[in-house]
């Protein structure tokens, strides 16, 4: 469901991220993104939602070809793809239940639909005692999980989640590595960039190791495979 | 688009305007000033034009007959008149006609005038009109070759001098609400791109979750309309109380017949649609400039 054929990107600044990658990621997978900083594993992230588009090659994502998409069916891609964030990205002004609801008001979701469904993924994610806090009034931990509930609430078929356990204790991690597990075992897609060899090396799924901008190691239940 | 949508942007419009507090005012000002001079200006071009038209469509002209010509020239001289093509009316008016016009038009002075009676020093005339006022001079001066002229005479002076008023105004009109205007834009779009950058954060989560353009930028144009419209409120009370005062006090009160104003009631209507529909155009227009270089996907 996503396929990258000999994909290029070179920013404006002359930096060349990625250098000819070649993959495809089928419906339901799970897949880390691993590699040293610097590899390129954010732009490969960016490349899927469009956030950027490659400077040569293809990028297929369910069928669509993201560069000859029009910048006005953009959005209907995001729809299919939910992000999630190092920094979260929570409106601060909202509370937790209103940072959910807005991703479903903004694609002009049915009110009704809105209410049963924020709680539905406040559920899954564990903060359902929580969805009048304000994103200041929780953990990182908990603040992930609410951008995690975010990211599903429209039921993406993807979820790319960029080392969203980055700014979180060993703990925390696990906790939200279990919700990403969770929301895989239903049937979505996850894409995940990551530093954290515990986590690759416990819970054994694909893993695709970026360097200097190409791929260099793609193994189903691979290892982490560098020391730090 | 739904019903609640349009009702979430408008209640963003409304809220963007409150957050971003003196610079909505200072826009809302700019709008105003703007707007009661674009108001006076239309107020005054139309009427001016009104009174040029009615002037030229009341343009007579006046063959004053030679003292010395016989009845039977006279007649001649009208019927080669009438043969003028683009000539409407034409009407003999004898010179007792003539001097009852002259007392009656100087009024209390023209008695005076009254004294002539028993020897009356004016001429026959025939008085033209011509069937399209524009053709009022190349008639006028046709006749001018005719024999036993005495004088054309034909008020094209007071029509083009109003003309020449009107084009005036119009220019150094003009000049100044194109500044205004373009201040007044600026202004709005200054304030929205202020909502934009507070706002950064929370467009970046739109566009990312999938909001379309056209939703994320739906109450960028509302807040600028709302800006336009709100500037309009001033200026239409001020004008409509200006005009209303205006007419009250001065119409039928000059000596000219020409000077009569657009009647209130359907004037001022018509003066209020184009103030809201030009603070609405200003609005739309400074939000379109502020929005259109942040939005790119
Ligand atoms: N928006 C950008 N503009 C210009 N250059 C960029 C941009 N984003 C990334 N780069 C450059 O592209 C290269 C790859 O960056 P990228 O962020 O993809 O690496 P990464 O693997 O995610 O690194 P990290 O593990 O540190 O997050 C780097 O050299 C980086 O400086
Ligand atoms: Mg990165």
């Amino acid at each position: 469901m996503i396929i990258m054929k000999d994909v290029h990107k070179t920013y404006t600044t002359g930096v060349t991220a990625l250098n000819g990658v070649n993959i495809e990621i089928d419906r339901g997978e799970f897949v880390y993104i691993v590699g040293p900083s610097g590899a390129g594993k954010s732009t490969f992230i960016r490349l899927i939602y469009r956030e950027e588009i490659p400077s040569k090659g293809d990028i297929t994502i369910q069928g669509i070809e993201t560069n000859k998409m029009k910048d006005r069916a953009v959005p209907f891609l995001r729809r299919k793809v939910g992000v999630i964030f190092q920094d979260f990205k929570l409106l601060p002004r909202l509370t937790v239940y209103e940072n959910v609801a807005f991703a479903l008001e903004v694609i002009e979701e049915e009110p009704e639909r809105i209410r049963e469904r924020v709680m539905e993924v406040l559920e899954l994610v564990g903060l359902k005692n929580k969805v009048r806090s304000f994103p200041q009034e929780l953990s990182g931990g908990e603040q992930q999980r609410v951008s995690i509930a975010r990211a599903i609430a429209n039921n993406p078929d993807i979820i790319i989640a960029d080392e969203p356990t980055g700014n979180l204790d060993p703990d925390t991690s696990w906790s939200i590595m279990r919700i990403l597990e969770e929301i895989n075992i239903r049937g979505t897609t996850v894409i995940m960039a990551t530093h954290s060899k515990e986590i690759v090396n416990t819970i054994k799924k694909r893993v695709i190791a970026i360097e200097n901008g190409i791929i260099v190691r793609d193994e189903h239940q691979g290892d982490y495979g560098y020391e730090i | 688009m739904k019903f609640r949508t349009i009702q979430r942007h408008v209640r963003e419009g409304f809220k963007n305007i409150i957050r971003n507090g003196w610079m909505s005012v200072a826009s809302i000002g700019a709008v105003t000033v703007t707007l009661i001079l674009v108001g006076a200006f239309v107020a005054i071009m139309l009427n001016i034009n009104q009174m040029a038209n009615k002037v030229e469509e009341d343009v007579e002209i006046k063959v004053l007959i030679d003292l010395t010509a016989e009845d039977k020239e006279v007649t001649e001289l009208g019927e080669d008149i009438e043969a003028i093509p683009g000539v409407g009316t034409v009407n003999f008016s004898t010179k007792d006609d003539e001097l009852k016009e002259l007392v009656n038009s100087m009024g209390e002075q023209g008695e005076a005038w009254a004294l002539y009676e028993q020897d009356n020093p004016l001429n026959h005339a025939y008085v033209i009109k011509a069937a399209d006022p524009q053709q009022t001079e190349v008639i006028a001066e046709e006749i001018e070759t005719f024999d036993h002229v005495h004088k054309v005479v034909y008020g094209q002076e007071v029509v083009s001098n109003l003309f020449k008023f009107n084009n005036y105004a119009r220019t150094i009109g003009l000049g100044l609400i194109i500044g205004l205007v373009l201040t007044a834009v600026f202004l709005i779009s200054n304030t929205i791109k202020l909502t934009i950058m507070a706002r950064s954060t929370e467009i970046g989560v739109m566009k990312l979750v999938g909001a379309t353009n056209g939703f994320i930028r739906w109450p960028f144009f509302i807040e600028g309309l709302l800006l336009g419209i709100l500037g309009a409120i001033v200026p239409v009370g001020l004008i409509a109380t200006a005009y209303y005062y205006v007419v009250n006090n001065f119409s039928g009160k000059t000596t000219f017949y020409f000077v009569e104003l657009l009647p209130f009631n359907p004037f001022i209507w018509q003066l209020t649609a184009i103030i809201i529909i030009f603070g609405a155009f200003i609005g739309v227009w400074g939000s379109i400039m502020s929005v259109r270089k942040f939005l790119k996907v």
